[in-house]
C-alpha cells in the first residue's frame, strides 16, 4: 500500500508542472499584449509606447520565457500570484478567501448530493419497476435536461420573492447556504443516484442474497448486507465527483452572488485582468489533480486488486 | 437507414427526432420564419404581453420574443453543434489512427488524452475564454481544444475491436492499402458508437454554452442567445418573472428531446439494451456527465 501512494503520488508530479506551465502559458495566448493589458485595467487613458515599454520592464516581462515561468512558479509556490491588475492588490487576498467559501459550499453540496442520492438509489432498487422508482428516475432524467442556472432562478422566484422564506443571494447565514446547495444537489443527484441504484440493483442477484433467503435471514439484514456491498462502487464514484463539482460551481455562485471563485473569476474574466484567471486555474487544477490522486489512493485501499496496476 | 427507421419506431424518439429537426430547419432559415427583426427595439412596447402581432410578448427593449427565440436557435444549438462536430471529427481522427495503427501512435496520443482528462474541462474552458476574451466564437474554441480527447478515448476503444477483427486482418493480407481498409471496413462500423457518444454529449454541451452566455461570457448584446435571453429576464424577474419562461422551455426541450434521441439511438444499436432501456434512462448522458 505505501509502495502504491508513493507511485501514485509521484505520478501526479509531472501533471501538476504541465498544467502550471498550461497556466503560466495562458498570458501569452491571449491576442492582448499583457502590458497594454494592465495599462487598460488601470484606465489609463492615453498609452504611449514609452508607457508600454516601462510597464513591461516592471512586469518583468524582458526577460526569457523560461526564466520568467521558473520565477513565476516559485513565488506561487509561496502563494505570491503576483498583483491583480484591477484592483492591485495581491491575487491571494482575493482567491485565498473565495477558495474558502467555493470550499464550503462545495462540501455542503456534496454531503446533500451523497445523503439524496444513496437514500433514493437505495429506494428506488427496493422497489425496482414500481411507481415511485419510475417516477423519481422519470423526474431525475427531466431535471438533467434543465440549465442550472434557469433552475436557480426559478427557486428564487418560488422562495424569496414569492414565498421570502429564503435570501436571494450573499452569503450571510446558515439559510444563504439553502438555495445553492439545493440548486447543485438536484443538478448531481440525478446523475449519482442512478449509479448508486444500478449497483444496488446488479447486487441483487448475486448468489450471497440468493443464499442469505434460503438460509431464512430477515430481509433487514440482508438489504443492510447489500447496501454495504453496492456503497464501494458509489465511494469511487463520489470520489471522483468531489473536483469535478469544485469546478463546476461557477453558474451557481454567480447567480446566488456567492462571494466565491466562480464570482472572482467570472468579473476577472469580463474585466482581463489576467493574474488571477491565471491564479485561479493554478489552483483549481492543482486542487483538481491532488484529488484525483487522493481518490485513486482511496480506491486502492478499498480495492487492493487496483493496487497492482500502476 | 435502417437505424432510421428503427428509431421511427420508438415513439419518443420520432418525437424527439421531428422536434430537433423542426428547431434545425427553424434556425437554418430563421430570417425567413422570425415575423419581425430580433434586434428592432420599440421601447412604446416594452414588456407588451403575447398579441396577435407579437406571439411570445415583447421583452424589456420591446424586442420581438419570438424572433429572437427563432434567431437565438442558431447561436444555442446550430453552431454548438458545429463545435461538436469540429471536436468528434478531431477525436475521430486521432482515434481511429490510434486505434488502428497502435504501437507508438497509440501511446503518444493516448498519453496526451490522459494528460487532457486530467485537467478539469469546465476550469479550462473558463481559462481558454478568460485569455481569448468573451464571445460566442471564443468559448466553442475551448469546447473544441477541451473536447476532443474524451471523444478520442471513446472512439479509439471502438475502433480497437474491429480493428482485430478477421476481416480487417484479411484485407491487411491481401495487401489493401490502410486508407483503403479504414473506409471500407473501420469507418461504416466505428459510426454508430460515434453517433451514441456525440449525441449525448450534445445536450451537456448545449446546456454548458447557453450557461457560460448567461453569465455574460458569450455572445453580446443585441444578439439573440436563449442563455442571454435568460440572463436579460433574470435582471427583471422580480417584475416581469414570466419572461424566463421562453427561452427556459426552449433550452429544456431540445435537451430533453436531445437525451431522448441519443438513449434511443443507443438501443437502437445495440438491441440487447432494450430490456435494460426499463431501467436504466439516461445511462448515456449519464456517462457523459461524470466527465465533464
Amino acid at each position: 500500500m505505501g509502495r502504491y501512494i508513493v507511485r501514485r503520488s509521484l505520478l501526479s508530479l509531472p501533471l501538476l508542472l504541465v498544467i502550471s506551465f498550461f497556466a503560466f502559458a495562458l498570458s501569452h495566448l491571449s491576442p492582448l499584449d499583457p502590458a497594454e493589458a494592465v495599462l487598460q485595467a488601470q484606465g489609463v487613458p492615453q498609452i504611449t509606447a514609452e508607457l508600454l515599454a516601462a510597464t513591461r520592464a516592471e512586469l518583468g516581462m524582458d526577460r526569457p520565457l523560461l526564466i520568467r515561468y521558473f520565477a513565476w512558479l516559485g513565488a506561487c509556490l509561496q502563494l505570491d500570484f503576483g498583483k491583480s491588475y484591477v484592483t492591485g492588490k495581491p491575487v491571494w487576498s482575493l482567491l485565498g478567501p473565495a477558495f474558502l467559501h467555493t470550499l464550503k459550499l462545495t462540501l455542503a453540496s456534496m454531503t446533500a448530493i451523497i445523503v439524496l442520492s444513496i437514500a433514493l438509489g437505495v429506494i428506488c432498487a427496493l422497489r425496482q419497476g414500481k411507481l415511485l422508482d419510475r417516477s423519481v428516475r422519470g423526474i431525475s432524467f427531466f431535471l438533467t435536461s434543465v440549465p442550472s442556472y434557469g433552475l436557480a432562478a426559478l427557486l428564487i422566484w418560488c422562495f424569496s420573492v414569492k414565498l421570502d422564506w429564503l435570501p436571494t443571494s450573499g452569503m450571510e447565514s446558515h439559510a444563504s447556504y439553502v438555495l445553492p446547495v439545493a440548486v447543485m444537489t438536484i443538478s448531481y443527484a440525478g446523475i449519482y443516484f442512478r449509479i448508486v441504484r444500478s449497483s444496488m440493483l446488479s447486487q441483487l442477484h448475486e448468489d450471497y442474497v440468493l443464499y442469505g433467503r434460503a438460509c431464512g435471514l430477515p430481509e433487514r439484514r440482508i438489504t443492510a448486507r447489500m447496501i454495504r456491498n453496492s456503497l464501494q462502487v458509489a465511494v469511487s464514484v463520489f470520489c471522483m465527483a468531489l473536483p469535478i463539482i469544485l469546478g463546476s460551481t461557477v453558474v451557481v455562485e454567480n447567480v446566488f452572488a456567492w462571494p466565491g471563485l466562480g464570482t472572482l473569476t467570472v468579473n476577472s474574466i469580463l474585466g482581463r485582468d489576467f493574474p488571477v484567471i491565471q491564479a485561479y486555474v493554478l489552483v483549481l487544477a492543482a486542487a483538481f489533480v491532488l484529488l484525483n490522486t487522493a481518490s485513486d489512493i482511496i480506491q486502492a485501499a478499498i480495492n487492493p486488486k487496483l493496487q497492482k496496476e500502476l | 437507414m435502417k437505424l432510421i427507421q428503427q428509431l421511427w419506431k420508438d415513439k419518443l424518439a420520432a418525437l424527439s427526432l421531428t422536434v430537433i429537426g423542426a428547431i434545425v430547419i427553424a434556425g437554418i432559415f430563421a430570417p425567413f420564419l422570425a415575423p419581425h427583426d430580433p434586434e428592432e427595439v420599440h421601447m412604446e412596447l416594452r414588456f407588451a404581453p403575447a398579441s396577435w402581432e407579437y406571439l411570445l410578448g415583447n421583452d424589456h427593449l420591446g424586442r420581438c420574443i419570438l424572433s429572437r427565440l427563432i434567431y437565438g436557435i442558431r447561436p444555442s444549438v446550430l453552431y454548438v453543434f458545429a463545435a461538436l462536430a469540429a471536436s468528434v471529427c478531431i477525436g475521430a481522427l486521432l482515434g481511429f489512427a490510434a486505434g488502428y495503427f497502435r504501437g507508438k501512435t497509440d501511446a503518444v496520443v493516448m498519453r496526451v488524452c490522459d494528460v487532457m482528462l486530467s485537467f478539469p474541462g469546465y476550469v479550462m474552458s473558463l481559462a481558454v475564454i478568460g485569455m481569448l476574451g468573451a464571445g460566442l466564437e471564443n468559448i466553442l474554441i475551448a469546447f473544441v481544444l477541451m473536447k476532443w480527447a474524451w471523444f478520442a478515448r471513446v472512439i479509439r476503444a471502438s475502433v480497437l475491436q474491429y480493428a482485430e477483427s478477421d476481416y480487417v486482418k484479411f484485407s491487411k493480407a491481401l495487401g489493401l492499402s490502410h486508407i483503403r481498409i479504414m473506409a471500407k471496413h473501420i469507418v461504416p462500423v466505428a459510426l454508430p458508437d460515434i453517433a451514441v457518444i456525440s449525441s449525448s454529449s450534445f445536450g451537456t454541451m448545449i446546456l454548458q454554452v447557453s450557461g457560460f452566455s448567461f453569465l455574460g461570457l458569450g455572445i453580446q448584446a443585441p444578439h439573440a442567445e436563449w442563455g442571454m435571453m435568460l440572463s436579460e429576464a433574470r435582471a427583471v424577474m422580480f417584475s416581469r418573472p414570466e419572461l424566463m419562461l421562453a427561452p427556459g422551455l426552449a433550452i429544456v426541450i431540445v435537451v430533453s428531446s436531445m437525451n431522448f434521441l441519443s438513449d434511443a439511438l443507443q438501443v437502437a444499436l445495440d438491441p440487447k439494451l432494450k430490456s435494460r432501456r426499463v431501467s436504466q434512462p439516461g445511462a448515456a448522458a449519464s456517462a457523459e456527465a461524470l466527465t465533464r
